[in-house]
């Protein structure tokens, strides 16, 4: 990659002289000093517009070449399904346009660069081809957005009544998060900032009965193939929920409860264990041994070996550290989640335990 | 129209030649729009250096998180000490490296200097409707831009909340250093601003509906008046938006109202604001802030119609089709704000509705780049660097365009919402477009405003590092942003799973460290050509347009006699007789003032 850099900025640079010389040359013999572009301009730029086209080619696929493991693994969440299907879709029709309009506008530079004795067609207007240019792409985004809408009201429409969801509360604040499981009634227990006392830092309503079982965490822990729904709650500002490997995400508003649902389909586990993250996992650890013999060498701390874990983070500019405000997802079977969910001590619990002190 | 013509002249008696300008009301206090828009050019310039050297402090913090640069203690003082760069100054180079891009670069930059340059040479009026008020609109601009910079100085650092400052971040000093006495700042500067940008396009539109010359029907304007006229009148739609929204926060922060707020817990304290919300503010900024990608973006494409029909010697093609796809943006514009929303908290159904107008802007999007690639086709197209920077805008136009089918479905919307996909897309799709256009407009009108040529071979060297940059950039960045990385983070080595984007990061910032560094070189042609340029004559590029008919002196008046009359539309180039030969003997091109000749038809465009 170093080595890719160094060429690219030598040969940048090397343009760059041989430009400027022959700036040099071409202002020393004045013959023709108008400023104004020339047959022996037309020429040379008509020609790199051709190159550059090839240079955008190149570009987009050393891009797909070299990035294609930037891209997300399959969606852990089942919307997410169909999420990546349309992203795909989208993704393929945007190249297909850009491939052929750049070609178009470039290629045509090139071929109609201009020469003294060349004369211009003057063709002002069509009727025909500007009714096709039109009705092409009304078609293409009509298709598109039906789909879309489709897909964005099944992931939009959230029923509690459905199923058996869980619910789930996400509260946010400057600068972490805390899930609260709403406990064996699956009912969240009133809460205000209003409240926020001593160890009721989220601010529960005491006298709700409905939040004594409800159980305050810093780990996400979700079962498989059970849909959960997140209400999300902010403690001060605007944050926001994303969820990248479930391809969720929602804003954090205070003053106002906002949801998202999904249901995840496959483990922490299984994510971990998939070809993908397997080969990610240890170009990562590459990467981070050999920072750490460098930080070793200078005489701090090695980096930690990574290992995969979900991961909730704040995506919305929250104040200066933003940028590290981020919570924990693990997705188990849910005999696992069960044996977690019984270790946390209820809101109840946590009340009597201090009163007791 | 006729009538247009008697006060014109009349004007001509009053004004002209009878009264002494000193050097202040020449050069400062100035109320001839040729000076004013050399007045925006200049302040516009020196902001974008201001706006584009600290988006290369952060691109190097991106890059390089752990490096220790002596720069930043230089330029950043106690926020970079010891060469380390603070949290909060990164949000605050980010926030206000847009808000200067944005509003003080590519509003008043482009539009400003253009709109005034043009307006009153290409409709053939002796000056704007109102000297005195276009003077005004451009001295509360250079306030606004004297605030702005000095909020760069407050104590506690400037705005940090992003150039969208979404309160309650925006709001509450508690929650970040620089919702203080920057934010105040910002905010006065912008209310100030907003006024500026109002008598402007106030002034622009009563010019382009009352002064135009003798013949100069609507459908004769060129395209550039077109954008500069749509663009007016969105400004006047949604910046007053924009002001309600700014004035509602200033109330929320300095008297204690709740529009904004409710329900806050901060620093150990419950705030007493009930019922407010942060949505509310969404909606009004984006009221302004979607059209404003417009109001940015129009005039460059104005530019670019011009540029592309003059030096590809060709009409430009669908003229009337140019004309709707402007106004149909325009229309569209003002309903699509909802798309920043999607995952703000709103009805899902409002989403549905703004997917649905939002696509449907792609229509004449397409529509005038196949309109551009169209008028390339059999063309004879001469490359001065005005034209290489309009072709250049069609293609970033495009690339950026696409990427905004992805963001303009709310469905694929919700992950890549805030990540470097939106980074990469919009700074393609609005700032290197709209950027182009300012380049190929100085390029072009060069030898209009200073009489002097730009030398050609810089201007090549400038657009090709640019145009390569450009892509370095923001190309790579679309891929980092579908690995899920959010913008705004100071730093990524806090996740792990980003530690493989580090090579990209570098060579981006490297890319933009070039590009950069390019910009002196035309830096560099602009200042020197303004004193040691060749000589320009009345009509270098031969175009048909009203501007080229002036002396290359500048007069106050801007034509020496009578005002010239219009008999055609500003595109016959290359037009030709039945038998072949150009409708003017011997030059491909037929001015606007020039009668149709024997035999001539004229088109129905």
């Amino acid at each position: 990659m170093t080595v890719f850099l160094t060429i690219v900025v030598i040969a940048l640079f090397g343009i760059t002289l041989w430009q400027m010389s022959k700036i040099l040359k071409l202002s020393q013999n004045s013959a023709n000093n108008s400023q104004i572009a020339n047959d022996k301009d037309n020429n040379l730029q008509g020609k790199l517009m051709l190159a550059f086209v090839i240079f955008l080619y190149l570009l987009t696929i050393y891009c797909f070449v070299q990035y294609h493991t930037f891209f997300l693994p399959e969606s852990a969440s089942e919307h997410g399904i169909d999420y990546d299907q349309l992203m795909l879709i989208s993704m393929v029709l945007i190249f297909v346009v850009q491939f052929i309009t750049q070609g178009l506008l470039h290629f045509f530079a090139y071929k109609y660069r201009g020469k003294k004795e060349n004369k211009a067609l003057f063709f002002a207007d069509n009727d025909k081809l500007e009714f096709i240019w039109t009705i092409i792409p009304v078609i293409v985004l009509a298709g598109l957005i039906i789909y879309g809408l489709f897909t964005w009201t099944d992931i939009m429409d959230i029923d509690e009544e459905e199923g058996d969801p869980l619910i789930i509360e996400l509260y946010a604040y400057q600068f972490d998060w805390r899930a609260r499981y709403s406990g064996e009634d699956n009912v969240l227990g009133k809460a205000n900032v209003r409240f926020i006392e001593g160890i009721n830092t989220l601010g529960l309503d005491v006298s709700d009965n409905y939040g004594k079982d409800d159980k305050i965490t810093n780990e996400l822990h979700l079962p498989v193939n059970r849909k959960v729904i997140f209400k999300m709650r902010s403690q001060d500002i605007l944050h926001s929920a994303y969820m990248p490997f479930f391809r969720a995400q929602m804003n954090v508003v205070p003053g106002m409860i906002t949801e998202f649902a999904y249901t995840p389909i496959l483990t922490s586990e299984e994510m971990r264990n998939s070809e993908f993250m397997v080969e990610k996992v240890a170009t990562i650890n590459k990467i981070r041994k050999e920072k750490s013999k460098k930080l070793v060498a200078a005489g701090e701390e090695a980096l930690e070996e990574y290992t995969f874990d979900y991961y909730l983070l704040c995506n919305k500019i929250c104040g200066v550290s933003h940028y590290n405000m981020q919570m924990k997802i693990v997705v188990e079977s849910e005999e696992d989640y069960e044996a977690w969910l019984k270790g946390q001590t209820t809101f109840g619990e946590q009340l009597s335990a201090q009163a007791s002190n | 129209m006729s009538a247009t013509q008697g006060d014109n002249h009349d004007h001509d008696h009053d004004d002209h030649g009878h009264h002494k300008e000193t050097f202040i009301t020449k050069y400062i206090f100035s109320q001839d729009h040729k000076m004013i828009s050399k007045q925006y050019l200049i302040t516009g310039i020196i902001m974008g250096i201001i706006g584009i050297a600290m988006s290369l402090l952060f691109r190097m913090q991106l890059a390089w998180p752990d490096h220790q640069f002596t720069i930043y203690e230089v330029l950043l003082g106690k926020f970079g000490e010891d060469g380390i760069m603070d949290p909060s100054i990164y949000l605050a180079l980010v926030t206000i490296h847009g808000t200067i891009m944005v509003f003080f670069v590519l509003t008043a930059g482009l539009s400003g200097t253009f709109s005034n340059l043009l307006i009153p040479l290409q409709i053939g009026a002796r000056d704007m409707a109102s000297g005195f008020l276009n003077m005004v609109s451009y001295w509360l601009f250079f306030l606004s831009s004297i605030i702005m910079v000095l909020s760069l100085f407050a104590e506690a650092g400037p705005a940090s909340a992003g150039w969208t400052i979404y309160p309650p971040l925006s709001a509450l000093p508690q929650a970040i250093g620089g919702s203080g006495t920057g934010m105040t700042l910002w905010l006065v500067s912008m209310a100030i601003f907003i006024a500026s940008s109002l008598l402007g396009s106030l002034n622009y539109v009563v010019t382009v509906i009352n002064l135009r010359t003798k013949g100069m029907s609507m459908t004769r304007l060129p395209l550039t008046i077109w954008a500069f006229f749509v663009t007016a009148i969105i400004g006047i739609v949604s910046f007053p938006v924009l002001l309600s929204a700014a004035l509602l926060l200033i109330m929320d922060r300095s008297f204690g109202t709740s529009f904004y707020l409710s329900d806050i817990y901060i620093q150990g304290e419950v705030l007493h604001n009930q019922g407010g919300s942060p949505v509310l503010f969404e909606h009004l900024f984006w009221f302004l802030g979607h059209p404003e990608v417009y109001i940015v973006l129009l005039p460059a494409l104005g530019i670019t119609s011009e540029i592309i029909a003059t030096n590809a010697r060709k009409p430009i093609f669908g003229y009337r089709a140019m004309v709707a796809s402007i106004l149909a943006i325009a229309f569209l514009s003002t309903i699509v704000w909802g798309h920043h929303m999607f995952i703000s908290g709103m009805n899902p159904f409002l989403g549905s509705v703004f997917t649905f107008t939002t696509l449907l802007i792609a229509i004449p999007s397409a529509v005038k780049s196949f309109n551009y690639i169209t008028t390339l086709w059999k063309g004879n197209l001469q490359f001065n660097p005005a034209m290489l920077f309009s072709i250049g805008l069609v293609s970033t136009f495009i690339t950026g365009g696409l990427t905004g089918i992805i963001l303009g479905d709310s469905t694929l919307d919700i992950n890549v919402h805030d990540t470097y996909f939106v980074v990469a897309h919009f700074h393609l799709v609005m700032g290197i477009s709209a950027l182009y256009g300012l380049f190929a407009g100085v390029y072009h009108w060069f030898p209009k405003m200073y009489g002097k040529m730009m030398n050609k071979n810089l201007g090549y060297v400038h657009f090709w590092v640019t145009a390569i940059g450009a892509y370095g950039v923001f190309f790579p960045m679309h891929f980092v942003g579908m690995a899920g990385l959010p913008r705004r983070y100071y730093t990524n080595s806090n996740f792990p799973y980003f530690d493989d984007l580090t090579d990209t990061n570098v060579l981006i910032t490297v890319f933009a460290l070039i590009t950069a560094a390019a910009q002196l070189v035309f830096l560099y042609n602009f200042i020197s050509s303004i004193f040691y340029g060749k000589k320009a004559v009345q009509n270098p590029w031969q175009s048909n347009t009203l501007e080229w008919t002036t002396p290359v002196e500048h007069i106050h008046g801007n034509w020496p006699g009578e005002i010239p009359s219009v008999f055609r539309w500003p595109y016959d180039y290359s037009k030709t007789n039945e038998n072949g030969e150009y409708v003017i003997a011997g030059q491909d091109y037929a001015p606007q003032t020039i009668p149709l000749q024997d035999g001539e038809e004229e088109m129905h465009h």
